[in-house]
């Protein structure tokens, strides 16, 4: 009862706040009286939708809770997270491994859930690395990075990760085109016409296991590859890419990149692509990637490099591919609930065009051709237009839907989200944002069947809208309710790194199957210890491996003598705990790395090269139980060649008379 | 000490109550049930059986004599998941020694503890009074029911069964 009154105070001072404010786009006008309990999830209980963030370039990926905005968890994907010890185990090292070597940070851009029937079903959640082109599978059951694949011929991987509607592919298309792998890439910046291509990598999901293999690469002109989705419904069997800087600008493409009236959509119809390898037509090229698998009972990665790939090139198939002249730069490339509308939005234009998949094929069949580029026919703008959104506002980027015949476009320049009628591409409702949104999010918004209850909008500038914290502030994302007829803001939360796409999904759907812990039969690491029986050091020259094991509340062995100046430690330690939320960590004193944070039957290792003789001190650094601060041992470093004998134990190692060492 | 019983036993209720719709509009932050005094009278909770605990088992057959088998496979349950805490002779490590332990409990009130250690911690007169001496709560090391009876015929060999 108590609540509901706050609530009424908060709500009523809302209201006070709405009827003072009159500075035009502040946040008092914007919200109105019911906006706190729409968002308000009160102690203890569940948020309705989960909704996975990219984290930009913190190179993570977050988990918010929907309509509180609570931070739930964030998991490290392309980046080290040192409190996860994600890049700093031994286990998790392989996961970020690739041609280069060992990169230890990216960028990630866009999240999608994978899909059966062109529905969200939960089970994985996929993100793309920008930089250092990548693509990672996240599992949702354990919430952690379970496989991370490399894509050859790529620079920069921004149309990335998105799905097929069954989730036979993540595609992910090349931002900057580049000379292919295997050729010689020693030339001149400025032959990019001639040298410079754009690959698509279409990577196969297995079925059962979610397994990522780079089942084919599209080899296209030399552009920029910016966003894209694929058909569903109808449209499936085609993806659609949005294209910029089709004027192969390799400098200054601020100025170079923006001069034609039009860019385009490319429509691939990957049946065919997907039928011509099947048919052996594909070019076997001779790259170099990485594939890095997380194994959840031997609790360690590993990561390994391939070195060839199919390759067809769409210029000598007729089929594959179209390019649709669409205005401007156009960034958002959406498709509609039902397939048939692809939503192209040029960021520079001031109209929204939307595209007919029925117009596209009738075109392509009656060859309504303006020409070709670069060898792939052009379809004429006016025979693959539905029409267009007039005057939406500045700068439109991205676009949702809520499966009841509205879109959602983000307006960057304009700073708002107009809501516009499919049909009749009638302007319907438009509402600031604060300030400059990027991408949108509507639970399931760009699958066949959105929960639209709300929108978040992730805007890329912050100024005033929170608290200043010196020259950087958090970027923001903002609620809105749009389960009525007008889009209502109920709520601003800050977000880590700089969100770009994001998904969002009933938590009915992920919460029951959520792992607890690991158990500890299953575990087949080769350095577990199952049971304190097993824990021991073993010498192996100057590398020694130490079987520990932890639970609540000390670490076995916790007095370790006989290890010398040049020597290589491991410590294997192993979480003997068998009930959820109970992990144990893992530091030691100078150690050049992180701690290790170890999950309930899991095994970690943290490689330790003592520096200087004398007595380390370790612990465990999770808050375990009352008895947490004396979950701790010593480890004696000696003299390299010392005679010390190697000696562990818990609980034995008594002291010594008063005069002795 | 009390405190950290009473904590307890608040924790339990709050517990408890989660999920029950009708209680949604009370603070979750406000102490139910008064006192902590009168907190643990009511858990004195009269239908509760402390000889048999709280749990899945209500009767447990035991044989007058050993059964070897079922003791060594408990005896690899003992040395993965409980001998880091549980010594076999009376000498308390984390938790208390497992020496006459057939003798202080029931087979049922230990097979419910071993697998019902959270509610038991908050319930339980005998096992709150261990956690008082020991501070630590018995994890919950998800033994199964088969595991929990060989763990039982374990420390009957322990105690000197044949």
């Amino acid at each position: 009862m108590k609540q509901l009154k706050y609530l009424s105070i908060i709500g009523a001072t809302a209201l006070a706040l709405s009827i003072n404010g009159c500075k035009p786009k502040n946040a008092g006008n914007a919200v109105t009286g019911n906006a706190a309990a729409k968002a308000y999830v009160a102690p203890g209980k569940y948020d309705e939708f989960y909704n996975f963030i990219s984290g930009g370039f913190s190179g993570q990926l977050s988990v918010y809770g929907l309509p509180s905005g609570r931070l739930l968890r964030v998991i490290p994907v392309f980046s080290v997270d040192p409190e996860k010890g994600w890049g700093y185990s031994e286990e998790t090292k392989p996961m970020l491994t690739t041609s280069h070597g060992f990169v230890p940070w990216d960028d990630l851009h866009h999240t999608e859930l994978s899909q059966t029937n062109g529905e969200i079903d939960g089970r994985w959640v996929f993100g793309n690395a920008n930089n250092t082109p990548r693509v990672a599978r996240i599992d949702l059951a354990t919430f952690r990075t379970a496989e991370i694949i490399e894509l050859p011929n790529s620079g920069g991987n921004h149309s990335s990760p998105f799905i097929t509607e069954n989730t036979e592919y993540v595609i992910a298309g090349t931002r900057f085109s580049v000379p292919p792998d295997d050729a010689d890439g020693d030339i001149p910046i400025n032959t990019y016409k001639q040298n410079f291509k754009g690959h698509i990598s279409f990577i196969s999901i297995g079925k059962e296991d979610g397994k990522m293999d780079i089942a084919f690469q599209l080899e296209c002109p030399g552009v920029n590859f910016d966003l894209s989705h694929a058909g569903k419904g109808k449209s499936h069997g085609w993806f659609f890419f949005s294209c910029y800087n089709t004027e192969q600008a390799n400098t200054l493409l601020e100025v170079n990149a923006s001069q034609r009236d039009k860019d385009f959509i490319m429509a691939v119809n990957w049946k065919k692509a997907e039928e011509y390898v099947k048919a052996g037509k594909g070019k076997k090229q001779a790259v170099k990637y990485a594939h890095n698998v997380y194994n959840e009972k031997t609790h360690t990665a590993t990561s390994e490099i391939k070195t060839e790939i199919i390759v067809l090139n769409t210029k000598e198939f007729a089929d594959i591919c179209y390019f649709i002249p669409c205005p401007k730069s156009p960034h958002g490339c959406d498709v509609d609930p039902t397939g048939e509308y692809i939503v192209g939005s040029g960021k520079l234009a001031a109209l929204i065009p939307v595209f007919s998949f029925d117009k596209i094929q009738k075109a392509i069949a009656e060859k309504a051709f303006e020409g070709d580029y670069e060898g792939i026919p052009v379809i004429k703008y006016e025979a693959a237009l539905y029409g267009e959104v007039k005057k939406p506002g500045l700068g439109p980027l991205h676009t949702e839907f809520d499966g009841k015949g509205n879109a959602f476009t983000s307006m960057f320049v304009s700073s708002e989200v107009v809501k516009w009628n499919i049909k009749d591409l009638k302007v319907v409702d438009r509402v600031p944002t604060y300030y400059s949104v990027g991408h949108l999010c509507v639970p399931g918004g760009d699958s066949r069947k959105p929960n639209p209850k709300y929108m978040i909008a992730y805007n890329k500038i912050t100024k005033d809208r929170y608290l200043p914290t010196g020259p950087e502030l958090a970027q923001s994302a903002q609620l809105f309710d749009i389960s009525g007829e007008k889009m209502q803001l109920i709520l601003d939360f800050p977000t880590i790194g700089e969100p770009h796409y994001a998904q969002a999904v009933s938590a009915d759907l992920i919460k029951g199957k959520s792992v607890k812990f690991f158990k500890l039969e299953e575990n087949t690491h080769p350095y577990v210890s199952k049971g304190e029986g097993t824990t021991k050091v073993v010498r192996e020259g100057k590398t020694v491996h130490v079987y520990m094991t932890a639970i609540r509340s000390h670490l076995a062995p916790d007095n370790i003598e006989g290890i010398r100046m040049g020597d290589e430690v491991y410590f294997h330690i192993t979480n003997l705990e068998q009930d959820w939320d109970v992990p144990h960590g893992f530091a030691i004193k100078g150690a050049l790395n992180a701690e290790l944070l170890i999950m309930p039957g899991e095994t970690q290792t943290l490689k330790w090269v003592p520096d200087r003789v004398g007595i380390s001190p370790m612990y465990c650094t999770d808050f375990c139980s009352a008895l947490h601060q004396e979950m701790s041992g010593y480890v004696r470093v000696s003299p390299s060649g010392s005679n010390v004998p190697l000696l562990f134990s818990t609980g034995k190692n008594l002291p010594a008379e008063a005069d002795g060492k | 000490m009390k405190k950290l019983l009473y904590l307890a036993v608040i924790c339990g209720l709050l517990v408890a109550c989660g999920g029950n719709s009708s209680e949604e509009e009370k603070n979750p932050y406000a102490m139910e049930g008064g006192t902590p005094e009168a907190q643990a009278a009511a858990n004195a909770n009269p239908s509760y059986d402390p000889e048999r605990g709280e749990g899945k088992f209500t009767k447990v057959d035991v044989s007058p004599t050993l059964d070897e088998k079922m003791a060594g496979s408990g005896q690899k349950v003992y040395e993965v998941k409980c001998n880091s805490c549980h010594k076999l002779t009376d000498e308390k490590l984390v938790g208390p020694g497992w020496k006459d332990v057939t003798q202080r409990h029931k087979a049922e009130w230990i097979m419910n503890f071993v697998t019902n250690p959270d509610v038991m911690l908050d319930k339980d007169p005998k096992a709150q009074a261990q956690l008082e001496i020991c501070l630590v709560r018995m994890p919950n090391q998800n033994i199964n029911d088969e595991e929990a009876r060989t763990l039982y015929e374990f420390m009957r060999k322990n105690d000197g069964v044949k």
